[in-house]
């Protein structure tokens, strides 16, 4: 227990640690660097607490996707160090403000949570006993089998809003030439050069 | 294990066996590496009609530990304007995330470090570490061919990344599982060659194989490293032992990928021969072949164009492992024999 008590600190303390760094650092790449960071430290919290899906899960999902997507744009950005040092100054009060605020509605929202009654009840009805299945297993029972048409519906949401955000941002252009891929598979050589035999001194 | 508990206590003692199995496998797969290194080039020679390496040691076997001393004996060079810590944690990324994922391949029957029941989901996390060794590395070097080449490296390996993930989803859906160890197991059946996967998931076979290439930037997808146009990819600036780190890691990726190959779709540790025992000797042999499979595409086929590689992987090969997928779950369920080896206790 001494050890997993350890590790608890360790990364909890990484997570913090790292979390902080993303809101100081001055270079947007190192700041999304540092929050991958902060990914991992979590991930292996969930190691600890015996979730190891959901830990696997955060790394392939927010490592593998959503932060290469943000280094991606991040790198791509033509930033200015030096201006932006200078205009960090004048936004402190105003995140400041924003900080607190947020921190107030917590408090009130965590000060009068109360739990129903029957809650344990329900929650332990629904749930595997963790004895029995391992993790994964349950939640495969969870989402496909006892909530399947929620976790549908959810999954239609995601995809509508895709293809609302396709069809929001897509034009097509005239005038632009593209390349038709059928054609040039199907392309034979025949057609696309002739072997000649050149005479010296003559020319073709 | 329990010699070392009573000798050392229990934490302390675990720890020492913990990392005797680590060092142990990595410095097996390090001094293979150096082996393979040198098959790989005395196949690409030997298809070429040349001789290959063989100068160092008998036959030139010590090729790679000349070229390691020569590495590491090399000026490091730090471009100006690089991001220093940046551009030095790239390759220990790509490096140590080559190592790390050694760690739940089972070699034989409980001969892995760490027999976790989410082994694959492991794999695909380490992997999704290994696309920023490139990014970094290219972002770092402050060089347009080389960010330009850690751009293409890494939409290359995440879209390649998606196929291989469903294609392994089609081999978890017959398993029941996501342990390594126990899909090994659901392919020991009495038929010995024809109770593994490949049989069952045989299109998918062609299609791992495909997407492992394009996934460990390896030819005929190497186009990270296209010398026509972008001198090295995201490894110009590297020299040295970073360079050294890269190259590394870039193999180990690949006899990584031989032994997904092995483990996936060709049984691991059993022997395709009812009769015969298995063994990690049959586990080394499949890696082998597969291995010679890799060299001989890399000396055989020409480099594929980049919109090219895109249009393969999303467009071809995504529709065809997911449709595959949908195709197993439906096999599975319907009990059509050798699919569904959870229901018969695998």
């Amino acid at each position: 227990m001494v050890i997993a008590t350890l590790s608890f600190y360790l990364f909890a303390f990484t997570a913090v640690a790292s979390a902080i760094f993303v809101v100081v650092s001055r270079n947007p790449v190192h700041s999304v660097l540092w929050l991958i960071l902060t990914f991992f430290s979590a991930a292996a919290l969930f190691v600890l607490l015996g979730a190891e899906f959901i830990a696997m899960l955060m790394l392939i999902v927010y490592v593998g996707a959503v932060a290469v997507l943000f280094l991606f744009v991040v790198m791509m950005l033509d930033v200015d160090f030096a201006e932006l040092r200078g205009s960090v100054s004048g936004y402190l009060p105003l995140g400041l403000a924003i900080g607190l605020i947020l921190l107030m509605e917590l408090g009130i929202v965590f000060g009068n949570w109360i739990f129903a009654e029957n809650a344990p009840a329900l929650r332990a009805a629904i749930a595997p006993a963790p004895e029995d299945t391992h993790n994964t297993v349950a939640l495969g029972q969870l989402i496909y089998t006892d909530y399947v048409f929620m976790f549908q519906t959810a999954g239609l949401i995601l995809f509508v809003a895709m293809i609302g955000a396709i069809v929001l941002t897509m034009r097509h252009r005239p005038n632009v030439k593209r390349q038709s891929i059928v054609e040039q598979i199907y392309r034979d050589p025949k057609d696309a050069y002739e072997m000649v035999d050149v005479k010296p001194g003559q020319g073709i | 294990m329990e010699f070392m508990i009573d000798t050392f206590g229990l934490y302390f003692g675990t720890f020492l066996v913990i990392l005797a199995q680590c060092l142990l496998v990595v410095v097996l797969i390090l001094v293979a590496l150096a082996f393979l290194m040198y098959g790989d080039r005395k196949i690409w020679a030997a298809v070429q009609m040349r001789k290959g390496p063989n100068q160092v040691g008998a036959f030139g076997l010590l090729q790679s530990f000349a070229d390691f001393i020569k590495y590491i004996a090399k000026e490091v060079i730090v471009p100006s304007g690089a991001d220093k810590i940046v551009f030095f944690l790239a390759p220990m990324i790509t490096f140590i995330m080559a190592v790390v994922v050694w760690a739940v391949i089972p070699f034989n029957e409980g001969w892995v470090v760490s027999n976790i029941n989410v082994g694959i989901l492991y794999i695909f996390a380490i992997s999704s570490f290994e696309v920023y060794g490139v990014i970094m590395g290219g972002w770092a070097s402050n060089s347009k061919y080389a960010f330009l080449g850690a751009l293409r490296s890494a939409a290359q390996m995440i879209s390649y990344e998606v196929s291989i993930g469903l294609i392994i989803v089609g081999v978890l859906i017959s398993t029941g599982s996501l342990n390594l160890t126990d899909i090994v197991r659901a392919q020991d059946g009495n038929y010995g060659l024809l109770s593994w996967y490949w049989l069952p998931h045989f299109p998918m076979v062609w299609l791992f194989f495909v997407s492992a290439l394009a996934e460990t930037n390896r030819p005929p997808f190497d186009l990270p490293e296209a010398e026509s146009e972008l001198v090295a990819g995201y490894q110009v600036e590297y020299s040295s032992t970073p360079f050294l780190l890269y190259m590394i890691g870039e193999l180990m990726a690949l006899v990584f990928m031989t032994a997904m190959m092995t483990i996936l779709f060709f049984g691991g540790w059993l022997s395709p021969i009812p009769g015969l025992p298995d063994g990690i000797l049959w586990f080394v042999g499949k890696m082998l072949v597969f291995f010679f499979l890799f060299s001989m595409v890399k000396a055989l086929v020409p480099r594929f164009r980049y919109d090219q590689l895109m249009r393969l992987g999303w467009k071809v090969f995504l529709p065809l492992s997911l449709g595959w997928v949908v195709l197993v779950a439906a096999f599975a369920q319907y009990g059509v024999p050798g699919y569904a080896r959870w229901a018969v206790g695998g």
